[in-house]
Parts: C-alpha cells; sequence; structure tokens
C-alpha cells in the first residue's frame, strides 16, 4: 500500500502537476522512441540516425540502414506507440469505470471481442480493410457490454465477479476465435496464432493511421471525463449525488474505451496486460487522480509497448517473439501480485 | 426548500413508500425513525432524486426535483451514506475536494480553485480531520472515515442534508460526534438536515421533528416529546418501552422492555 508523507499541505493533483508529469513522461518517451530506433538485430549509428529522423537527407546512413530505419522500424515503432497509448489509456478508464484495479482490456476479454471482430472482417469482408478496425469495435463494444452486465449482481460489480464474469467471456470468445480459424487457410493460421498474441510487424500506413487518430478521440474522451470518474471509481450512487450525470459518463467512457482497444487490435492483434502494469505504476507514482492517470497512462502505455517490442526483437535476434509474449511475462506476476494483496 | 407531497415509490410489484408527506424546514434536523423495511431509505433516496417516485411531487426550490439537473440538485442536497468503497488510494483532502464537484466550471474537466480548497479545508477542521488531511482514506479509521464522508457533504455547501444511518458501525463517541456536527451545521448555517437512522435516544436528543414510519407510511410526524411516547413506538416497533426524561437534557428517553428477559431474570 502507497503511504504518503503526512505534511500540513498534502499532495494533490493540479494543473501543474499535470504539466509536470506529462513533460517527464513525453521525455521518457522520447528517449524509448530514439532507444528503439537504433537498438534491433542490426545497430543503427546514434547521431546519424537522430540526424536523419529529423527529417534531413545525407546523415551518413546508408541506403540499407535508411530503409531499416524509415520502412522497417519506424512505422513499427509508432504503431507500438498508438497500441500502448490505447491500451493504457482504455485500462485506466475501465478501471475507474468498474471500480476494480484489476479490469484490463484483455483479461475482461474485450480484446478478445475485437479479436473476433477483426477475424470476421477479415474472414468476411477481407478486400475491405476498414472493415476491421468497425468490427473490431463493434466487437470490443458487446464484449464490454456483456461483461458488464455478467458482473452486475444485486450489490454491484464485486471485483471477484468481474474477474469471473471476464474469464467467462474470454474462454467464450476464444472457442469463437477457434472456429473461426478453422474457416481459414493453413497458410494463414500461423500467423494468426502469432497475432493474436500481439504482433506489431504487420500493419498499413491506413491502419496506423486509425490507431493514432482513434487514440487521440478515445484518451480525450477519458480525459474530459475523468473528474467525473474520480468520483465514480469510489462509488457510483455517491458519484450521483455529488452531481456527476452517471449514465452519461459510462456511456461515454464505453465507447471510448471500445474504441481505444478496437483500434489498437485490429492493427496489431491482442497485447495483454499492457492495460493493468501501466495505469498500477501511474498510480504508484503520481497518484490516483484521473486527470493525471488517463493522460500519464496514455504517455507511459506508448513508453511501455515501444519498449517491450524493442526487447521482443532483440533478445532472440534475428528471430523475434510476439510483443503480447514479453508484457504477459511482467503483467501476470503483478496481476497475482495485486490479487493477493487485496 | 424541499417539500414531498403524497409520494409513492415501487420496487417493482412491491411498495416501499405509500403516500408519505413531509417538508424540511431551515436550521431544523429531522428525523426518520421505524423498523427495517419501513421504506425510510427509499424516501432519503427519492428526495434528491435518487429513486424514482411513482405517484405524487417532490419540489426543490417549487420546481419538480427532475427539473433540475444533476448538478444543480447537487449543490442544493448533499447525501451522506453509509460508508464509501475504496478500492484506490485517495487521500482525506482529494476525497473531501470531490464534494467540489458540481461547482466546477465546466461539466466534467477542470481543476479545483483556490476557494474550492478553503473550502475543503474548512470542513476538514470543522470535522477535526486537520492532521489527517493528508493520509489515505483505507488508513482511517471507521469513526474518521465517516467524518470524512460527511465532510465531502459538507463541502458541496448544499443546505439541505440527507443523512442515511450517518451513525451505523460507529462506537457511542462517534455516534455523538457526527450527529453533533450535523447539528452545528443546522444552527450555524440554517442547513435543513434529514437523518435516517436507527438510534431513537440519539434521535430524541439531536432533532427538531420526528418521523414515524411503518410499511411505507407515515404513522406520525412532529416534535420528539410528541412523537416519541409509549403507544406509538409500540405501534410502530411492536415493543414494549419505557418513556422518561432524560436526566440531564430532558428530552424522551427511550428504554425497551423485553418481556422475556426480564421473566428469565426473575425466576
Amino acid at each position: 500500500m502507497v503511504t504518503r508523507r503526512q505534511s500540513s499541505e498534502p499532495a494533490r493533483a493540479t494543473f501543474r502537476r499535470a504539466l509536470f508529469v506529462c513533460g517527464l513522461l513525453l521525455l521518457t518517451l522520447a528517449v524509448v522512441f530514439i532507444v528503439a530506433s537504433v537498438v534491433g538485430s542490426q545497430r543503427l549509428p546514434l547521431a546519424n540516425s537522430l540526424c536523419a529522423l529529423t527529417g534531413r537527407s545525407s546523415c551518413g546512413l546508408t541506403l540499407e540502414q535508411e530503409a531499416i530505419l524509415f520502412d522497417v522500424r519506424l512505422p513499427r515503432i509508432l504503431l507500438a506507440g498508438a497500441v500502448g497509448m490505447c491500451l493504457a489509456a482504455a485500462g485506466a478508464g475501465y478501471q475507474a469505470l468498474l471500480r476494480n484495479p484489476l479490469a484490463e482490456p484483455y483479461l475482461l476479454g474485450v480484446s478478445n471481442g475485437a479479436a473476433v471482430g477483426t477475424m470476421i472482417a477479415l474472414v468476411f469482408f477481407g478486400v475491405h480493410e476498414w472493415s476491421r478496425p468497425v468490427f473490431a469495435f463493434a466487437g470490443a463494444l458487446a464484449a464490454t457490454f456483456v461483461v458488464y452486465r455478467l458482473a452486475r449482481g444485486r450489490a454491484g460489480a464485486t471485483p471477484e465477479r468481474l474477474i469471473l464474469a471476464g474469464v467467462i467471456v474470454t474462454t467464450f470468445l476464444s472457442s469463437a476465435i477457434v472456429f473461426i480459424t478453422t474457416l481459414m487457410d493453413a497458410t494463414r493460421i500461423r500467423s494468426f496464432t502469432f497475432w493474436l498474441l500481439g504482433d506489431l510487424s504487420g500493419t498499413s500506413t491506413n491502419l496506423l493511421l486509425v490507431a493514432f487518430v482513434s487514440a487521440g478521440i478515445g484518451v480525450a474522451c477519458l480525459a474530459l471525463n475523468a473528474r467525473s470518474l474520480n468520483l465514480m471509481m469510489l462509488g457510483e450512487r455517491d458519484a450521483f449525488d455529488l452531481g456527476v450525470e452517471v449514465k452519461q459518463v459510462r456511456v461515454t467512457v464505453f465507447l471510448a474505451a471500445s474504441l481505444l482497444v478496437g483500434a489498437s487490435v485490429a492493427s496489431s492483434g491482442s497485447v495483454g496486460y499492457v492495460g493493468l502494469v501501466v495505469p498500477h505504476l501511474v498510480r504508484l507514482s503520481f497518484g490516483s487522480d484521473n486527470r493525471i492517470v488517463i493522460i500519464a497512462s496514455a504517455l507511459a502505455g506508448a513508453a511501455f509497448v515501444i519498449f517491450a517490442d524493442t526487447v521482443a526483437r532483440t533478445i532472440i535476434a534475428p528471430r523475434e517473439l510476439p510483443v503480447g509474449a514479453i508484457t504477459a511475462l511482467v503483467g501476470a506476476p503483478l496481476f497475482i501480485y495485486l490479487l493477493k494483496r487485496r | 426548500m424541499l417539500e414531498a407531497s403524497d409520494i409513492s415509490i415501487h420496487y417493482a410489484q412491491r411498495k416501499a413508500v405509500g403516500g408519505v408527506s413531509m417538508q424540511l424546514a431551515p436550521g431544523e434536523v429531522t428525523t426518520i425513525i421505524g423498523p427495517n423495511g419501513a421504506g425510510k431509505s427509499s424516501l432519503l433516496r427519492a428526495l434528491n432524486g435518487g429513486l424514482a417516485i411513482s405517484s405524487g411531487t417532490i419540489l426543490l426550490d417549487g420546481q419538480p426535483i427532475n427539473s433540475h439537473s444533476r448538478r444543480v440538485i447537487a449543490k442544493r442536497i448533499a447525501v451522506v451514506a453509509q460508508e464509501a468503497d475504496l478500492r484506490f488510494p485517495v487521500t482525506v483532502l482529494e476525497f473531501v475536494l470531490g464534494g467540489r464537484y458540481a461547482w466546477a466550471s465546466t461539466a466534467a474537466w477542470g481543476w479545483e480553485t483556490t476557494r474550492d480548497v478553503e473550502i475543503a479545508r474548512e470542513v476538514i477542521s470543522e470535522t477535526q480531520l486537520d492532521e489527517l488531511s493528508g493520509r489515505l482514506m483505507n488508513e482511517l479509521s471507521g469513526g474518521e472515515r465517516q467524518r470524512a464522508v460527511l465532510a465531502r457533504a459538507l463541502a458541496t455547501e448544499a443546505g439541505i442534508l440527507l443523512l442515511d444511518e450517518p451513525t451505523a458501525n460507529l462506537d457511542l463517541a462517534h455516534q455523538a460526534t457526527i450527529l453533533a456536527l450535523v447539528r452545528a451545521r443546522c444552527n450555524k448555517r440554517k442547513t435543513a438536515a434529514l437523518v435516517v437512522t436507527h438510534d431513537i435516544n440519539l434521535a430524541a436528543e439531536f432533532s427538531d421533528h420526528v418521523l414515524l414510519m411503518k410499511d411505507g407510511k407515515s404513522v406520525a410526524f412532529g416534535r420528539p416529546e410528541e412523537v416519541l411516547t409509549p403507544e406509538l413506538l409500540n405501534e410502530v416497533f411492536a415493543v414494549r418501552v419505557l418513556v422518561d426524561a432524560h436526566p440531564i437534557s430532558g428530552v424522551p428517553r427511550i428504554t425497551p422492555v423485553h418481556e422475556t428477559l426480564r421473566q428469565s431474570t426473575n425466576h
């Protein structure tokens, strides 16, 4: 449990503090970004790469190195950033809304919902690329709705009920995924299993753009409701009494979080535990005020997934791991710790 | 002010409240007393629009309650429920600042102003939590936490306070502290308070009016000495009680008489 120093003026969230936190995290993000772009199966010279990244030509990189930097690494890093932003902010949103620090898109089955949506789009509307994020969003929204309804007992959604509901939805959707996989031809199945664990290597510019725009919209919607979420995470009834339009906020957060998860899954599959690890660390470092937690989670989430992906593609280079394997390696033990601590 | 006339509340088929009227006056504490399931909490919840009524009217400042936005209502009516559920670490100050939500200039975004912080500090002093303001809510004792919940309600600066069993689970000293704080606020700021409680003696001591309820109906309404009579209490609770005057304050003092226990001690 976090204990804070007792003083006459206890720490609380202010605009200045939020700016400071954002600045700090932007700096971290920049460092991770630079490291990720030079490190890999082939190491690029730092100074020359930095020069090239600022848009100048004749920085002394070979043509091959330039191709690696701009065609392979940069799109991948950008996608990792967008995905991290989406998942971490969505996690923070779900946690506040469901009043449960363990809520996470992957564990709730929302990622699987989006995955089923994406697969349906791939199998039935394969030629239309835009159908993937749309179906992923619909899938995420449906899964969110089902989990929420399942978890709500007479006494509200207890943490245990919520996790159980998530398990049920996840397993149900997993069998749906298996079923759809059988409709595919054998050559695609392998790349699919890889994709299901989170794969940042194969996306298009369009999907990258969708991921970024969705991240922007989703994070903005959540951040604009942050003050309401501060009250809702301490009880919906109290929040209602204090003036929060609870239903309106709930719908907005559901839509925004589903948009975030949908966009991320459509472009990169289900990367797990990002939404658990990042908001938890953010709250531990900067307090529980959602006006800071949501924005900070988005920035830290971007840095976290870029970092995890860098590890995933260097640790057994030249082969690579799905990024979801790395995030789960960090996330699962943390989940157990959080569960035991309660 | 707040005025309810002839309101009924239904849960699915079951009638929780039937045809109750009441109004709250500035500076006065009204207590609702009655057995479990008498509809006390439902009535209280309906008064700030938290529960839909099936008939009757509730007027806030002369307007039907549901014609106001939640934020307008929250500035006029504050609710103290039993303990908040705290799964995230928040400090007492952060918690109390939550009471300023309805005063924010924008709907949901924005930061507390210096005025908000000033008011939070005042109510934290008022509820004697100064030294705990930087502590996390889940590190406090039950009595301290309930004071923080009350502080948050006071921070709304609402002229009407609705308290739903604010002293349940508290020890003797803390029960009295909470009600004394409410009483002080009503005297000082002409706040109207409505308290649902099971503690009849506390009600007798702290309230100006008592509403006795049974099976969703109002049985009696009046000053404590008019309502807290052996006959009425027997009718509502089906328990024989002795009523005498409190040796110090002179308000009615109620002592239940348990026939079976008395007989067994006589043997």
